[in-house]
Parts: C-alpha cells; structure tokens; sequence
C-alpha cells in the first residue's frame, strides 16, 4: 500500500501522443464501424487517401490524414464524414462524393451543402454534431471517444486520456480505495440485472490471495442492442484499461472477454488493442513495472444468446455447453474453473476509467436518486434517427423519440416502445414522461436490460411482437429447467395459435397464468424475463389479442394468416411492373389490362405493393 | 482408436489440436476452426477430437456442437445467406425478405441448404447492425436495408457469378 513510482511516465506518454497527432495535420475522421462498412466506408476511405496523397495543394494544413473511426453511433445516415476542425459532419457519403468534399471543403474552405444531414422536422441543413438533435441532446461517457478516434491505434487512445485513470490506480497502489470509489459512484450493472458493480467487486475482493479471474461478458445477444459492439469497435482501450482497473481493484491476474462470434470487427480491433497494450506495459507482467501483471485472453462465443447468463458464461469459457447453474455459490467465490470470479459487462467496465480519473462525485451527479451516470441506448424501429446514443439515466422516451430520434418515420403514429429486448416489455404512450431508470421501468413492466429500444407505430402487431420474442427465447432456451424449456414452448405455441388466426378467448387467461409459472419457476435470467413481452403486452394491448381472436382481424395488418394483397382493377394500367417484381410469379395479366393475384401462389411479400407506380396494390 | 477409415484430414485436425494446446477448455474454438475448413462439422472429425483429447469423449463433443447455433452437422452451401430477424430487422420486414428468399432458392422452412449446395440459408437474432435494417449477409458481406426485390436481384447476380 501506500504510493510508488512507476516505470512508465502517462503525462510524458500523453504528450508524445499529442504531439504525434497534431502531425497529423488535417484529421478527417470517416467511420468504419460495421453499420458503415456496410454502406462502403472502406471505399470512401480509400478513395480520401488517392487524393490526400497530393499534400501540397493544402493551404492551411501541410498534410490531411484520414482517420478510420469506431462507430458515431448514427448508423443509418452512413457513411458519416466528420472534418472536427472545420466543424462539419457531412452524412451518405459515397465514394463518388468524396472528391467533391476534398475539391470544395477541404481545398476550398467551401461547404458541400447537399451532403448535410437535413432536419427532419425543419428540413434546415445542419452543418455539424452540436447543431444535430440527435447528438446534441446527448451526454457521451462511455462512448465518448467512440467515432472521435482511430480504434486501431493506441496513441490516440493515450491523447485523450487513456491509461491515465490505470497509472494513476497503480501509483496509489489502494485497492480498497479503488471499490470504494466505484461504490460511491453508485455505477449498476449495464448488461441488464443493475447490480451495484462496487458491491460486487467487494464481494469478489473478499476473497483476495489465491487465483481469481476478471470476465468481460461481450455476449450481447439481445437482438436490437448493439452499444457493446460499438464500444468494442470503437475504442477497445477504453475497456481494457476498465478490466486492468478492475483487476487491480480484486486481485485478479488473468482475464477473458467472451466475444459473440457474430461481431468478427470487434474481435479483430480488440485483439490488435491488447497486442499494443502489451507492447507499452500496460498489460501483460508487471504494468507499468508495478507488481500488478494482467493477462488478457479473447474467447470467441458460438451463438447462444443464454451464455449473456455469467454462470452459462463460464461453462463456456470451460468449452462446455453454455448451461446456466443455480446461484449461490456465486462466481465471487467459486466461478471460472472453480476460482473466484468476477463478471461485468462491456460498457459497465467502460465506465470504470472515467470514474476514476473524474471522481465519484462527478459520475453521481449524473442521473436518478437509485440509478447514476449515463446509459447507452440502441434506438432503432420506426424513429427518424436511428442509432446508438447515450443519454443520462432519468432521461424520458419523449425525449429520446422525439426529441433525439427526430420523431416518428414517415409521419406514422406513435404506438409502443419495446425496451430491453426479450426480457423487456413494451411500454404505451401514457409512459413516455416517467425518468428512465432501473426501478421505474420495472414498476412499469419493463427493464433497462440492455438497452434496446425499438419503437412501434400502429403498422407494427403488437401480438405479432409478443410472438417473435417468445420465438427467440423458446429457441434460445437452454433445456435444463422445465418451466422456461416447456413453458416457452408452450407459451408460443397459444401465440401462433392467436396470430394465425385461430385463437379462442381461453387461450388469453392460459396464457397469463403459464407465464406467471414461467417467471417464477425458471431457473436463470432468461426463463425468469422471457415472459415479459407477453406481460406487458396483455396489459397495455389486450384488445389487440382480442381482435385477433373474436375478429379474425390484425389491427395493424401484419398477420399474413389474416391479410390479402389485392390489386384495385381501377387503378391498374396494366403496366406489368408487379408481375416482373413477383418473386413467385403469382401475378398474372397481359399488358395494358388489369392484373391479378393468385392468391394460392402469393407469399405476401409484398413487392408487388411498394412497386406499383399507381397505387393499385393494396392490402385487404 | 475407435475410427479408422477417416474422409477428413487427421493431419488437420491434429494440427488444431495441437495450436489449442489440446486443452479441453478449448473444445468450441477447435470446432470453430473445424468448420472453418469443411463448412460444417464432419461426424468423423467430432468423434476424432473426442478420442484424442483428454477427459472429453464423442459424446460430449456432439453435446457442445449441437449446443450452439454456429455450429452446422451438414454440409453449407457456397453462399451461406443469414438474414439477421433481431428485433428491428422483424419490425422492418425481414419476413418478407426471407420469404422471397426461399421462393426465389425454392426452399421450405427449416431446410439449410438449397437442392444445388450453392446456397445454405438461416435466421440469425441480431448482427448488431440494426440502423440499416433489415440486413442480410451473404459469406460475411452485409447487404444493408434490404427489400424482397433488392434481395432478388442480388441473388441473380450471385447465381450468374457462379454459373461464370
């Protein structure tokens, strides 16, 4: 205990780094998240490089260089180009864009005013992040650095203060003072449950001395959540510096960050991070030249969604089947190949260096009376801005749909929010003023989860909604208890009964009760929350369920055992379009006279309907 | 030795064995690399690892392959086609999509590969790149908001592709 002085020297470290970046000139950061991989960031990088390669013809700057960053988050408008020193962001860049920006902005000094991201409430074109609602109205923590650096290089990770947090730790050399911090800063479990994460490095520390074990769980499985991708991708040194912190706090040596094997990018990056980590002491043996050594090891996970589940978890790392075990003992004593461990989640851990560099203090400022700091949330569905953010704990949905998602798409109506994915719930207009935290959601019939936000307009089917997720969890059931392995079954079942039209109204009360016995009965997490969305939904929809059944009719017209796509013989010119789209050839006709499906062969698709130039297509 | 007439490479599979250090901790990244080679996991080379590699047995090799959803025990096509129906592909119409899909490939629900073995389709929860929803990814390339006509022609191009 007590200080000591390291071998490494973080403010010397930082000023190299610094220096090393302001050589760099012009940054133009291009994101090469995977949402913008996709779109064709790499070509759009590419393509900077051609030109950038001819410097002289910079006035301002000697040389420009292009930086390839995590994701910012805003995936949808992809690719996003961001010149912070001229304070642009510029949104759809296309390769053939780019040379339009260097001639123009970069060259010139002049703005390219048709690749701005344009309000969708004002129609205003907005040059840059702070005049943009959906990040404006934001508080980036744990992402913060996430889009602002280059993930694959760990001097920009050292500029903006990474490792400083971990020097800092190691030169006090106060493990007890290290929990101590994180438990006043009240930081709960990101990855769903919201356990107190000081609390349970306490519980881990207890039994300090003998071989003890730091897991990250990057198993986000959740679908419709994907802020620990992001982090992973976007600034990995951010999390391993967490993990070294944690580590030192518990006295723990080794360590495993179980990746899902559907996020190959982040794999990648974090593999390079802790190879360059290693390279500069700040992993490996002796940190820092302290007596601190921590190993890191990547465990590439291999599709199951129950492995989020920290006792399943660490059957897999074991190379077992991913089967969760009864809790206690509990994984602080007897965890990872029987030793104590301690599990956090990505963007848990990734609060830990700012905790620690700005003070307790700081972080529970931010936030509710039970739930401080921020959270990210992963806002997709029917929203006009769609993407990762991350806003302070207590923030209401109105604000995040309205105000950050830029309101409902293609003027639809708001109906419901799912939030917190297959062990969330769905919450109605009457909640979006409630703070989002924790407690309130669940008294609301909800859960933070993992924070996945999926918005619902009148278009989307509410029971159709309950069955996709009763669908997943069925699947993802692991089979070793039998209420969550035959009662999903079971549960899904009455669902597809309902939504393919052939429900009765006993079917509701069945349905209710099997799902209480589910929840209470099941042995994990997952069997414990797979009832929710059929919860919540029978409590906020249940004369949806009811139109389903006494009707026969899906309010939303979604339920394919209940629609017919017809064409208007009125409205039809007969000009063959819908019949060439057909992916089954089930539209019949000669042109120039109306068409007509054939209703047996039509798989409801609904090709046909988004193409027909006149409207003729409609559902029935 | 349990097995002796192998069709799979037991160079191969010792070669695995050995860069994982034949630790048993390590069964699911061996099986990662396994089908990594063949596309799937041949019976030959499960029962083969089981037998080589101290406290585990066939039987638990298969327990773990048929565990987890990555794992395949037949043979996948040369375009493996995920359509991603986490939450907000399903909200944005991934059905429609996957339904094209398998009109297109003429494939019922529930078959992995198309009759040719050029094309292996299946669901997957979340890639995480819900912003571009709905997404489908053929052999690691992801094909952002995807339609059941856009699908359609990108499955043309790669038939012609192939046929070329």
């Amino acid at each position: 205990m007590g200080n000591r002085t390291l071998d490494v020297n973080i403010e010397f470290e930082q000023r190299k780094a610094k220096k090393l970046i302001k050589s760099q000139g012009l940054r133009v950061l291009v994101c090469a998240g995977t949402g913008c991989v996709a779109n064709g960031s790499l070509k759009v990088i590419e393509k900077f490089k051609e030109l950038g390669a001819n410097v002289s013809i910079l006035t301002d700057y000697d040389k420009m260089t292009i930086v390839p960053t995590g994701c910012h988050g805003f995936c949808e408008q992809g690719v996003l180009v961001v010149i912070p020193e001229k304070k642009v962001t510029y949104v759809k860049v296309k390769e053939k864009d780019v040379e339009e920006i260097f001639e123009s902005h970069i060259k010139n000094n002049k703005i390219v005013d048709r690749l701005l991201y344009v309000d969708p409430k004002t129609y205003q074109h907005v040059e840059n992040d702070e005049k943009i609602n959906f990040y404006a109205k934001q508080t980036r923590t744990a992402l913060a650095n996430c889009g602002n650096i280059n993930a694959e290089c760990i001097d920009e990770a050292i500029a903006v203060r990474g490792y400083e947090a971990l020097a800092n730790v190691l030169a006090e050399n106060n493990p007890d003072a290290v929990i101590e911090t994180i438990e006043k800063s009240g930081l709960r479990g990101r990855g769903g449950g919201g356990f107190p994460t000081g609390r349970k490095w306490r519980f881990t520390a207890a039994n300090r001395g003998g071989k003890s074990y730091i897991v990250c769980n990057g198993d986000e499985g959740d679908p419709g959540a994907f802020m620990d991708r992001s982090v992973m991708e976007g600034d990995p040194h951010k999390l391993l510096e967490g993990m070294a912190i944690a580590a030192f706090a518990i006295g723990a040596d080794e360590g495993y960050i179980y990746v899902r094997a559907e996020y190959p990018l982040a794999i990648k990056r974090l593999r390079k991070a802790i190879k360059d980590a290693e390279d500069r002491h700040f992993l490996g043996k002796n940190i820092m030249g302290s007596d601190f050594s921590l190993d890191i090891h990547i465990k590439e996970g291999a599709g199951a969604f129950v492995c989020g589940e920290e006792t399943a978890l660490i059957a897999s790392i074991e190379g077992e089947r991913g089967m969760p075990r009864p809790k206690p003992p509990f994984p602080a004593n007897k965890g990872l190949f029987g030793r104590p461990t301690l599990i956090n989640n990505v963007e848990t851990l990734a609060n830990v260096p700012v905790i620690m560099l700005k003070g307790a203090e700081w972080f529970s400022k931010m936030g509710t009376e039970t739930s401080k700091g921020t959270k990210t949330f992963a806002l997709t569905g029917d929203v006009n801005n769609t993407g990762l953010i991350e806003v302070p704990m207590g923030t209401t949905l109105r604000e995040i749909i309205f105000d950050i998602g830029g309101g409902m798409r293609d003027g639809k109506k708001f109906k419901a929010v799912q939030i917190g994915g297959p062990s969330g719930g769905c919450l109605t207009e009457e909640y979006l003023d409630i703070p989002m935290d924790y407690d309130n959601l669940i008294k609301a019939g909800a859960m933070v989860g993992s924070g996945g936000l999926v918005v619902m307009s009148d278009k989307t089917c509410i029971v159709e909604v309950a069955r996709f997720f009763m669908n997943f969890t069925q699947h993802e059931s692991c089979g070793k208890c039998v209420p969550c392995r035959e009662g999903t079954k079971n549960l899904l079942k009455l669902l597809e009964k309902i939504v393919a039209g052939k429900g009765e109204m006993k079917d509701l009360e069945e349905l209710e009760e099997l799902a209480k016995v589910v929840k209470d009965g099941s042995l994990c997490g997952l069997g414990k929350t797979a009832p929710n969305p059929v919860l919540s939904t029978l409590k906020y929809f249940k004369n949806e369920y009811i139109a389903h059944i006494k009707d026969k009719k899906c309010p939303a017209g979604v339920c394919t055992a209940m629609k017919k796509v017809v064409i208007n013989e009125d409205l039809c010119k007969g000009c063959t379009k819908c019949a060439r789209v057909c992916p089954v050839g089930a539209i019949e006709g000669t042109v120039k006279n109306p068409h007509h499906i054939n209703q047996e062969k039509c798989i409801k698709c609904e090709a046909c309907l988004t193409n027909c130039p006149f409207r003729a297509i409609v559902l029935e | 030795m349990r097995v002796e007439n192998h069709s799979v490479n037991t160079g191969r599979l010792d070669a695995i064995i050995q860069e994982f250090g034949g630790k048993k901790s390590n069964l699911i990244a061996m099986l990662q690399k396994v089908q990594e080679i063949y596309r799937y996991l041949p019976e030959e080379a499960m029962i083969y690892i089981g037998d080589k590699i101290e406290g585990l047995s066939p039987a638990t090799v298969f327990g773990v392959a048929t565990f987890y959803a990555q794992f395949s025990l037949e043979p996948k096509g040369k375009f493996e086609i995920k359509v991603c129906d986490g939450t907000a592909c399903h909200v944005r119409g991934s059905m429609p999509v996957l339904n094209a899909i398998r009109a297109k490939l003429d494939m019922k629900e529930g078959q992995l590969t198309s009759k040719n073995g050029l094309f292996s389709l299946e669901t997957v929860s979340c890639l995480g790149a819900c912003g571009l929803a709905p997404v489908v990814v053929i052999n690691d390339k992801v094909y952002p908001q995807m339609t059941s006509d856009a699908i359609t022609i990108i499955l043309d191009t790669l038939i012609q592709e192939d046929e070329r």
